[in-house]
């Protein structure tokens, strides 16, 4: 029965109260949940509220009862699932360091043209490149960048809404 | 004091009396000295002192269950919190509503490593429904007050307030209930009616229906439980009940199968096997209930009433879900029957009642009865006799005979059975007597128990003691840990390892050690005046039931088996079915 793994984006609105993370957190790891991404900030100062962004996979079953435990926390406000509910725009941000003198290193600025990957700094033996995309663009950049000294990675995981006018 | 502010201790006193509490279970300590101060100064709250703070958790949970309140719970910090974890789970597992109240150390101690410091927040928050550090004292009202209300909102459940004693002593304003809201949790109470609709018309048109009914209906309300008995009799339909939701049909009633599951009666498994229209109100599909998942009522349509949208299609998959309150839905459901005239395909209800009479003409919770030898089951079935007249109430401990009190006593109405389903806590029922008794006490309050059990919580004798109640403890004593014993003569080859109960008191002697009364039946002549004495008297009873130590308890569904697997009593018991080696990988690694 439907056992193929689905791939979801849910966007969670919670009360940013001490704990509310943990709470989440504590939901996926109790109940063995998979987490490939996990991103929150406060997004209203005034109501105090936070953003949280999940991706997550499992079989379709597991992501109805990923949003009801989601829903079921107290803090929380609303559920989203942008996967399900049409056209979503999906951005994250890495920060990746790569070391190497010679042809090794005007490829990858060169490469890190074509991802439009910006220097944010330099020496005469390394860059810290920025980029941002989504998830599969940067494995592709992250991954040339491998094979030509790739030293550090730092991704911020997705941030994500939805397509139009509507709000969550 | 400065006017209209009062301590934080103050507030907290205020609190629980405006939210209708008169009586809170606990157990002092540093941490919460402020508040026993000030329950010290009022005389409107009752404080029961427990021996142990898990008993002070269960004890709330038997005054909640036998109520319908809230049940309340202090406790100091560090072990006091601790000690506490264990009835809070049992709470949530159950869907019981509790506020416990935990002390802490000052807020600019906490994460230093202070004397008697845990961080109860973080321990309790995979076992509450809910958690809460107060901080501030300005806050303190409003966590009271809305720690109530998602206590006992939508799915109840426990909920902790951490205290630190700081905020006891600050003082602060007091706000009333009726000046807080909660900002987010709104439970869907109210079912979407299209969905009802759907499910009425599937209802009546129905070959081979079944209820299947459980805990749900009861945390609803008695009112649930009227509109259930009024719809299920509507229809002419079968009725069965989990554990946990035993009472919420009367057992008496014709059209009740009894309760399903791993330990249910014959014809309840079998009719939720091969029913083609199951109508879940109030129960959440838990394994003890379907085992085999894959081989789980194959040929049905579901339709599955539940509050909290994450126990709809969690194990199983079904085919109208309806988010909302047990008695509301039945209320919509009865309202449309009516309104649209609805009449069950008789011819049909009567083939499917014909083939439900040969399941019971099984007559499956049968026993062989032995003299003197006492069985279990007799010892039971007696009391059910001899207790007929009297307003009871039952709670249990976990084990063999927590399942033959679920199938020999009747159970009429709603709130009248307590008894640890999701967690089986062994040491529940004691406590959980207390709290009924404190609750009824004038009713006849009997904690079914087994001698392993027991001695989990059996310091709370002095409780019963201090306050005066006459909890009767009705020990089924097989000296074994029979549950335990059932599953390693089944399934591990008869291997007892490290379940006899040895070196067990002498529990009379204990029951006079601690103040009360004790009584020993050991043959069948002696079980009725042993029984009616414990009734009579009014002053805690432990009674030494010596039963059968190998009796086991049947029908069994062992793990990883399809409900037409059931094993009946004892002639199956040497069947091949029941051997380790036919018994599938995939089962024997369920508990
Ligand atoms: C040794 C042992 C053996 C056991 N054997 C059996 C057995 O043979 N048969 C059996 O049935 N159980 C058995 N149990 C108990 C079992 O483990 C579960 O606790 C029990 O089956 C759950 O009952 P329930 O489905 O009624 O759900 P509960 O745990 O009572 O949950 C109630 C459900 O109703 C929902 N709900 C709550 N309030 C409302 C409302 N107002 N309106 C609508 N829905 C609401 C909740 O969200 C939840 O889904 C056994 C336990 C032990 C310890
Ligand atoms: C706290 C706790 N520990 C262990 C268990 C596992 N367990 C389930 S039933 C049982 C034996 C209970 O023995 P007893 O109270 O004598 O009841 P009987 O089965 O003999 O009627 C045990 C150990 C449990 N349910 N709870
Ligand atoms: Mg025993």
């Amino acid at each position: 029965m439907e056992s193929t793994i689905e791939k979801h984006t849910i966007s969670v609105l919670v009360d940013n109260e001490p704990g509310v993370l943990a709470r989440v957190i504590g939901l996926f790891s109790g109940r063995g949940y998979n987490i490939e991404s996990l991103t929150v900030a406060e997004v209203d100062a005034e109501q105090q509220v936070s953003r949280i962004t999940i991706v997550t996979s499992g079989t379709r079953m597991i992501i109805e009862q990923i949003k009801n435990q989601l829903d079921r926390l107290v803090p929380v406000h609303r559920v989203r699932d942008l996967t399900d509910e049409g056209p979503f725009i999906e951005r994250e941000l890495a920060l990746i360091k790569v070391a190497g003198t010679g042809d090794r290193r005007i490829e990858s600025l060169r490469i890190a043209d074509i991802f439009k990957a910006r220097v944010v700094d330099a020496t005469l033996n390394s860059f810290v490149f920025e980029m941002t995309g989504t998830a599969a663009q940067l494995d592709d950049f992250i991954g040339l960048m491998r094979q030509l000294g790739l030293v550090d990675v730092s991704r911020t995981g997705a941030a994500a809404i939805s397509k139009g006018a509507a709000s969550l | 004091m400065s006017e209209n502010k009062l301590t934080g201790a103050e507030i907290v006193i205020k609190a629980l009396k405006d939210q209708g509490v008169d009586v809170i279970f606990g157990y002092p300590g540093g941490a919460v000295l402020p508040i026993y101060d000030a329950l010290f100064k009022q005389n409107d709250l009752r404080h029961i002192l427990v021996r142990h703070e898990q008993a002070a958790v269960h004890a709330a949970e038997g005054y909640a269950r036998s109520t319908g309140k809230v049940g309340a719970v202090l406790v100091t910090s560090g072990p006091g919190a601790t000690n506490a974890v264990t009835g809070l789970t049992d709470a949530l597992m159950d869907s019981i509503p509790i506020v416990c109240l935990c002390g802490q150390v000052p807020t600019h101690l906490i994460g230093n490593d202070a004397f008697q410091e845990a961080d109860t927040t973080g321990i309790t928050r995979p076992c509450t429904k809910h958690n809460y550090l107060v901080k501030d004292v300005a806050n303190l009202a409003r966590t009271m007050h809305e720690a109530f209300y998602v206590a006992r909102s939508g799915r109840p459940g426990p909920v902790v307030i951490d205290i630190p004693k700081d905020v006891q002593f600050a003082e602060g304003p007091y706000v009333p209930p009726t000046e807080v809201k909660h900002k987010t949790y709104r439970p869907q109470v109210k079912a979407e009616l299209s969905r009802v609709e759907e499910a009425v018309e599937l209802i009546a048109n129905a070959k081979r229906p079944i209820f299947y009914t459980g805990g749900g209906v009861i945390n609803s309300g008695p009112l649930a439980s009227k509109l259930l008995t009024q719809f299920v009799r509507m229809t002419g339909y079968p009725c069965t009940n989990t554990l946990m939701g035993l009472g919420a049909y009367p057992a008496s009633d014709p059209q009740f199968l009894g309760m399903l599951g791993m330990h249910g009666t014959y014809e309840a498994n079998l009719a939720m096997h091969g029913c083609d229209v199951m109508i879940n109100i109030g129960a959440r599909f838990d394994d003890r209930v379907t085992g085999k998942l894959s081989e789980f009522s194959p040929g049905s349509k579901k339709i599955h009433v539940d509050i909290d949208p994450s126990s709809i299609n969690k194990n199983v998959r079904v085919d109208i879900p309806i988010v909302g309150d047990c008695a509301h839905v039945l209320e919509d459901m009865i309202r449309i029957w009516k309104a649209r005239q609805k009449r069950p395909d008789q011819a049909a209800l009567k083939n499917w009642w014909g083939q439900i009479t040969e399941w019971r003409k099984r007559d499956c919770l049968r026993y062989i009865h032995t003299d003197p030898i006492i069985k279990p089951q007799y010892a039971l079935e007696r009391l059910r006799e001899l207790t007929r007249k009297h307003d009871t109430y039952i709670t249990t401990e976990v084990g063999q005979h927590q399942m033959w009190a679920a199938q020999f006593l009747p159970f009429e109405e709603p709130n009248r059975w307590m008894t640890s389903g999701g967690l089986g806590t062994m040491g529940y029922g004691l406590p959980a007597a207390i709290g009924t008794q404190i609750a009824h006490p004038d009713s006849l309050v009997i904690d079914v128990s087994g001698e392993a059990s027991f001695m989990m919580n059996m310091q709370e004798m002095a409780t019963a003691v201090q306050y005066n109640l006459p909890v009767k403890i009705l020990i089924l004593n097989n000296q074994y840990m029979g549950m335990v014993r059932q599953w390693q003569e089944l399934l591990h080859g008869s291997r007892y390892s490290q379940s006899y109960s040895e070196a067990l008191p002498d529990f009379v002697k204990m029951a006079e050690a601690f103040g009360g009364v004790g009584l020993r039946a050991t043959k069948v002549s002696e079980v009725d005046d042993v029984l009616n004495q414990m009734i009579d008297i009014r002053r805690p009873v432990i009674v030494d039931m010596c039963v059968d130590q190998k009796e086991n308890c049947f029908p069994m569904i062992p793990g990883g088996r399809a409900h037409n697997e059931i094993l009946l009593g004892p002639a199956d018991q040497l069947g091949e079915s029941m051997s380790r080696d036919s018994t599938p990988e995939e089962g024997m690694v369920l508990v």
